[in-house]
């Protein structure tokens, strides 16, 4: 799109689509900002009034609210640097010729098809269990005495757990972003006499960046509104060790019926989540230009 | 000192035996050219020599020194790689300077290098460009300058022009040329264009399915080549074979004679194969006459440009005794 003229044709051409778009998201976004003005309580149906500031207020001054975000903040943290650090390792050992390499590059894969609901389950009844999990059973056949992991450690567990399904999809893109790296650039790289770790650092770590800045940016959408993992392992327990922001909205205007209050919450993971968004692309968004 | 000698070396790729043993040297500062058609092994033994391949049996040495099982930084040699395989994410400074800075080499000495070899290869304005700001040109400098400055005892070059078109490959091949006058340093060069093989080589190594069909200097092979491949091989046009009773008169199974090597009569000439021409190329200094006869088929013939030669004219040509070339049966140049 070099000239004048293409540019304004395509701005034109895809004007519906912005728009469509744009409704998409600005009714629910409106409503929710309308909502959290409102004092509505769904036990008192029918005596909605303005409120002002008040939601807003009472969210943000409750304790579990600073509490969430550092197990939000976490939560995507840790789990990123788990996935891309993995995701990494695991890339290049598939990158390496051997044998049933299909196989097993297949089994990879295979946590990103299972539910997260089904896998926090799985996790949470056969590996972390005290009693009858997998990881009991090997403490106890080394005579230790058995961790309960989801009350000891419930946001570890659940940053371990939501690893284990992004893992897949970290290594998927790191893998094919591997591939696609030109042989003879390691070979010039050999000969010019780079060990492989340097050969590492200095041409498929740079050539991975793209990669790693889409798998970042990709998984912090989706690990900022993590809600199913919680809800059937810890319900955002011990207290609120577990709680995110997504899971406090939910027990905001869902258990204690609070639509007014779940709606200010709602507006504070917005801006939350742009703020988020802006860090991020101001410390790795270059890495996607061209 | 860059003294490269293959003895026995042999590879196979699981039970396909790419090459069969094989003795070379590569004299030092020998400027020496791997040509041969495509898939007959020329890359392969480049990356024998340079470590990037393990050898299946023989021996390497560079210098009088064992190199077979040496990893290929320690073998002191740099490689030009066809696609350049320059580092996408680094300017060409840095690039210039990745091998100095593997090495160790202080920044000052780094600095140093780095000037001079963008001097001498025009880099000087580009230094702070990245490789995909380049033309395929600059590509290919910068490509040597990172070459260069490693001060290897022998550079390797895999048909690093390629890629060029026909005009900077002409200019690229004086550059390369030139760099190997004033380094004088080993240099071994892959092509399957036997014209770059011709103008740039000391020393030719004629290639066939693994196997060294001949080696020699340029004008050896072009003079007396051993067997009817090389003589087929070197040479633009191709040489003319000619075989049956005017081969069998001569002793031999098959005649060689050179376009060149051929006078070309418009009047009849005792002796003289008879033939129509069929297409003619007018390059001005020369004319290509590609010449169909009755006797022993087509026949290709280089004239000088002031002679009018058509299609359709019927003309008599007569190979220079002295030039002709003889082969027997298996191909080989009797002599
Ligand atoms: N990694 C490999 N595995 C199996 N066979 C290979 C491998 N690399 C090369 N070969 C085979 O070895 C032969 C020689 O290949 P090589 O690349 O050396 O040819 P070349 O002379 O450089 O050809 P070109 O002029 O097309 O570059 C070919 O027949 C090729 O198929
Ligand atoms: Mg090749």
């Amino acid at each position: 799109m070099a000239t004048k003229h293409s540019r304004a044709a395509a701005r034109l051409m895809i004007s519906p689509a912005v728009l469509l778009l744009l409704g998409w998201m600005i009714v629910p976004l409106a409503m929710t900002l309308y909502f959290s003005f409102l004092r509505y309580n769904l036990l008192m149906p029918g005596m909605e009034e303005w409120t002002g500031f008040l939601n807003y207020q009472y969210f943000l001054t409750d304790p579990a609210f600073i509490a969430s975000l550092i197990n939000t903040l976490l939560l995507v943290g840790g789990v990123l640097i788990i996935t891309i650090i993995g995701g990494i390792l695991l890339a290049l050992l598939l990158d390496q010729p051997f044998f049933g390499q299909g196989i097993v590059r297949i089994l990879v894969i295979a946590p990103f098809f299972v539910m997260p609901t089904v896998s926090a389950l799985v996790w949470k009844n056969m590996f972390l269990n005290p009693v009858n999990g997998l990881f009991a059973h090997v403490a106890h056949f080394f005579g230790l005495p058995a961790y309960d992991f989801l009350a000891q450690a419930p946001l570890a567990s659940i940053i371990g757990i939501v690893a284990w399904q992004w893992l897949p999809f970290a290594t998927l893109i790191l893998l094919t972003a591997l591939q696609s790296l030109d042989q003879e650039q390691l070979e010039a790289a050999e000969m010019d006499g780079a060990s492989p770790v340097s050969r590492f650092f200095h041409i498929m770590l740079p050539h991975l960046a793209r990669a790693i800045t889409v798998v970042v940016l990709i998984q912090t959408i989706f690990l900022l509104s993590i809600f199913a993992e919680i809800l059937v392992t810890t319900n955002g327990g011990p207290g609120v060790a577990s709680t995110n922001l997504t899971y406090l909205i939910y027990v905001q205007s869902l258990l204690q019926f609070d639509v007014g209050g779940g709606s200010a919450g709602g507006v504070v993971a917005i801006i939350l989540a742009n703020i988020v968004a802006i860090f991020l692309m101001r410390m790795i968004g270059k890495n996607l230009e061209a | 000192m860059g003294k490269i000698t293959l003895e026995k070396v042999q590879k196979k790729f699981g039970d396909v035996e790419v090459i069969p043993p094989l003795d070379l040297t590569i004299n030092d500062g020998e400027f020496v050219v791997f040509v041969g058609p495509s898939g007959c092994g020329k890359s392969t033994l480049l990356r024998l020599i340079a470590g990037l391949e393990d050898v299946s049996g023989g021996q390497i040495r560079i210098d009088g020194e064992d190199a077979t099982g040496m990893p290929p930084a320690k073998r002191g040699l740099a490689m030009v790689f066809q696609s350049y395989a320059l580092y996408p994410h680094m300017s060409v400074r840095k690039n210039i300077a990745f091998p100095m800075r593997m090495a160790g080499l202080s920044e000052a000495e780094q600095k140093k290098r780095i000037d001079a070899a963008a001097h001498a290869l025009n880099l000087t304005d580009y230094l702070d460009r990245k490789p995909g700001q380049l033309s395929g040109g600059q590509r290919q400098r910068v490509a040597i300058g990172r070459a260069i400055v490693r001060e290897p005892s022998a550079f390797l070059f895999d048909e690093p022009l390629s890629n060029l078109d026909a005009a900077l490959r002409v200019n690229m091949r004086l550059e390369i040329s030139e760099l190997h006058q004033t380094l004088k340093t080993t240099m071994v060069y892959v092509t399957h264009d036997q014209v770059e093989a011709m103008t740039m080589a000391d020393k030719i190594v004629v290639l066939r399915a693994g196997h060294i069909e001949q080696v020699g200097s340029p004008l050896d092979l072009y003079r007396h080549p051993d067997n009817r491949f090389v003589a087929g091989f070197i040479g633009s046009p191709k040489m003319n074979f000619i075989e049956g009773p005017r081969a069998h008169a001569e002793q031999a199974h098959a005649l060689g004679i050179r376009p060149e090597h051929i006078d070309l009569s418009q009047t009849p000439v005792q002796g003289a194969i008879e033939g129509r021409v069929g297409v003619s190329e007018h390059l001005g200094s020369d004319t290509f006459a590609h010449v169909h006869s009755e006797e022993v088929g087509q026949i290709n013939v280089r004239v000088a440009g002031d002679i009018d030669v058509h299609a359709g004219d019927t003309v008599w040509l007569s190979p220079q005794p002295q030039n002709l070339h003889r082969f027997d049966e298996a191909g080989l140049a009797l002599r």
